[in-house]
């Protein structure tokens, strides 16, 4: 991963050096999860988990669909059931969680290891294990609540939106899955296009809020939802309806850090021209003499 | 008052209490600097790599917050404010171009020792409550996910003021001749003592 896509790589967590630019005319991709259309069969769960090689421990139910109940560093995706009662009308609103791959992503700016995490120009954002120290920033940075840590190898996990099958030209493993062909994989672009021929045939059948989710606080993201009720998208299980980066994670990640080492080197010079403008402070033979007769001493 | 002309300015397990808490300091601005700011992740290592560092960072963190409660307890009975600190502070701009001799006597601390001291005091405690609060490892479990980011600020900026006031404090100690071998001897020369702290010294004298 290192060598072998670094012509492709946007942005790398915790590095200065700018990143290559020769290629012009990198594609951005996109997910698309069609909410309207999946049906909660966790097929897309159980192709992540054979494609990606990965082993959910069997867990506990807690009394709903959700199974595991929450992303673990194993579940890179999980569908998350929601029952919405409006009125005499109940609607099962169940959303493929998972990485969003944000265009400004919040894991990647909190990221103190150099080349940690990356985001490939076509807009995956992915973790490159080797470099992980396991320190938990990326969580902080996360305004979708993603990424988790395993308690094996303290190293962070989520979904590559199979960086590998892309790169050779397929779709990720959850796509190809899908029976109901809930979720679509192509360029961004016509992603966006094909959400407007769903949302409008929703429309058309009385889902008057339907739309798209591409939430611009996080500059869009390369994961995105078409929602029967846009206008409110925390009813599925919590999705953010204005997700953005933390303040706090902006305020460390940003103004903090050349301030801070300007402090630190502000007072070093400070200290330095202090001692040789003023010299040092020393005790004069008067100070000595006195100090003797105070003590009742002769003079040493 | 000990022979050779010298004062016994701190006892040996003060000493040893400072040297372990000054060690432990270093160490962690040496990490934590490391984890800041991206042109200081090279500093992982002299911590033996990134992960390396991510563990042994709190570690050493638990090793001075307990030192320093040592130094704490030994010292702020010393360290509490009173109003010749004020006339000292407010005549610092003397001070920094050794010009002390119209201000008051000192006991054994001056006002900027007090400060340094009073000042590391809330910031460590800041910076140990923090700490916590960001060591996944132990207590991810037990504080939600605002509180950690907020933590990740209130640390880092602590963190950065205490690491100024430790450039003040070894800044001093190098500038005022003399004061060192408090730290490495535990004594220091008749003359150091009624220069810096004559009002300490004159007790000492009169102790039998």
């Amino acid at each position: 991963m290192a060598t072998l896509q670094s012509l492709d790589i946007r942005r790398r967590s915790a590095s200065n050096e700018a990143p290559p630019q020769i290629r012009q005319n990198a594609m951005e991709v996109a997910k698309l999860i069609d909410v309207s259309k999946c049906i909660g069969c966790k097929a897309c769960q159980a192709a992540c988990l054979e494609w990606n090689d990965l082993k959910q421990e069997i867990g506990y139910t807690d009394g709903t669909y959700n199974n595991p109940t929450d992303l673990t560093p194993a579940s890179w995706t999980v569908m998350r059931f929601t029952e919405y009662e409006h009125g005499d009308d109940l609607e099962w609103l169940i959303r493929k969680d998972g990485c969003m791959h944000c265009d400004d992503p919040g894991c990647l700016k909190a990221c103190p290891a150099p080349g940690a995490i990356v985001q490939y120009t076509n807009g995956i954002v992915d973790f490159v294990s080797e470099n992980c120290i396991g320190c938990g920033y990326c969580v902080k940075g996360c305004p979708f609540n993603v990424p988790r840590i395993s308690k094996v190898d303290r190293k962070a996990y989520k979904c590559t939106l199979c960086s590998d099958r892309v790169s050779v030209g397929q779709a990720p493993a959850c796509a190809k899955a899908c029976p109901t062909q809930a979720i679509y994989f192509g360029s961004k672009q016509d992603m966006i296009v094909h959400a407007e021929h769903r949302i409008t045939d929703l429309k058309s059948r009385g889902f008057k809020n339907a739309g798209l989710y591409n939430p611009p606080g996080v500059g869009g993201t390369h994961v995105m939802y078409v929602l029967h009720h846009a206008d409110k998208p925390s009813l599925y299980a919590g999705l953010p309806d204005d997700p953005k980066i933390s303040p706090m994670v902006g305020l460390w990640k940003g103004i903090l850090k050349p301030i801070s080492l300007a402090a630190i080197a502000f007072a070093g010079v400070f200290g330095f021209l202090h001692y040789i403008t003023k010299g040092p402070n020393e005790v004069s033979e008067a100070d000595q003499r006195k100090g003797d007769e105070l003590a009742g001493g002769k003079h040493s | 008052m000990s022979e050779n002309n010298v004062v016994s300015r701190y006892t040996t397990a003060a000493r040893i209490n400072h040297w372990i808490t000054a060690v432990s300091l270093i160490l962690l601005a040496l990490s934590g600097m490391a984890l800041f700011h991206p042109s200081l992740y090279f500093l992982t290592n002299l911590f033996g790599g990134g992960q390396m560092t991510r563990a042994v960072h709190p570690w050493i963190g638990v090793v001075l917050f307990f030192s320093f409660l040592g130094l704490f307890f030994r010292f702020f009975t010393l360290n509490l404010w009173n109003r010749d600190d004020t006339v000292w502070m407010k005549n610092l701009g003397a001070v920094i171009n050794d010009r002390e001799e119209g201000l008051p006597e000192l006991g054994k601390y001056n006002a900027g020792q007090k400060l340094v001291f009073w000042g590391q005091s809330i910031l460590i405690l800041l910076l140990f409550g923090s700490g916590l609060v960001l060591w996944d490892v132990y207590f991810e479990a037990f504080t939600s996910i605002d509180q950690k980011r907020l933590s990740a600020v209130v640390h880092a900026l602590c963190a950065i003021g205490a690491i100024l006031i430790w450039i003040v404090h070894v800044y001093a100690a190098i500038w005022v001749k003399g004061t060192l071998r408090a730290m490495t001897r535990g004594s220091v020369t008749r003359g150091w003592s009624w220069k810096h702290h004559r009002k300490w010294f004159r007790q000492e004298v009169g102790k039998p």
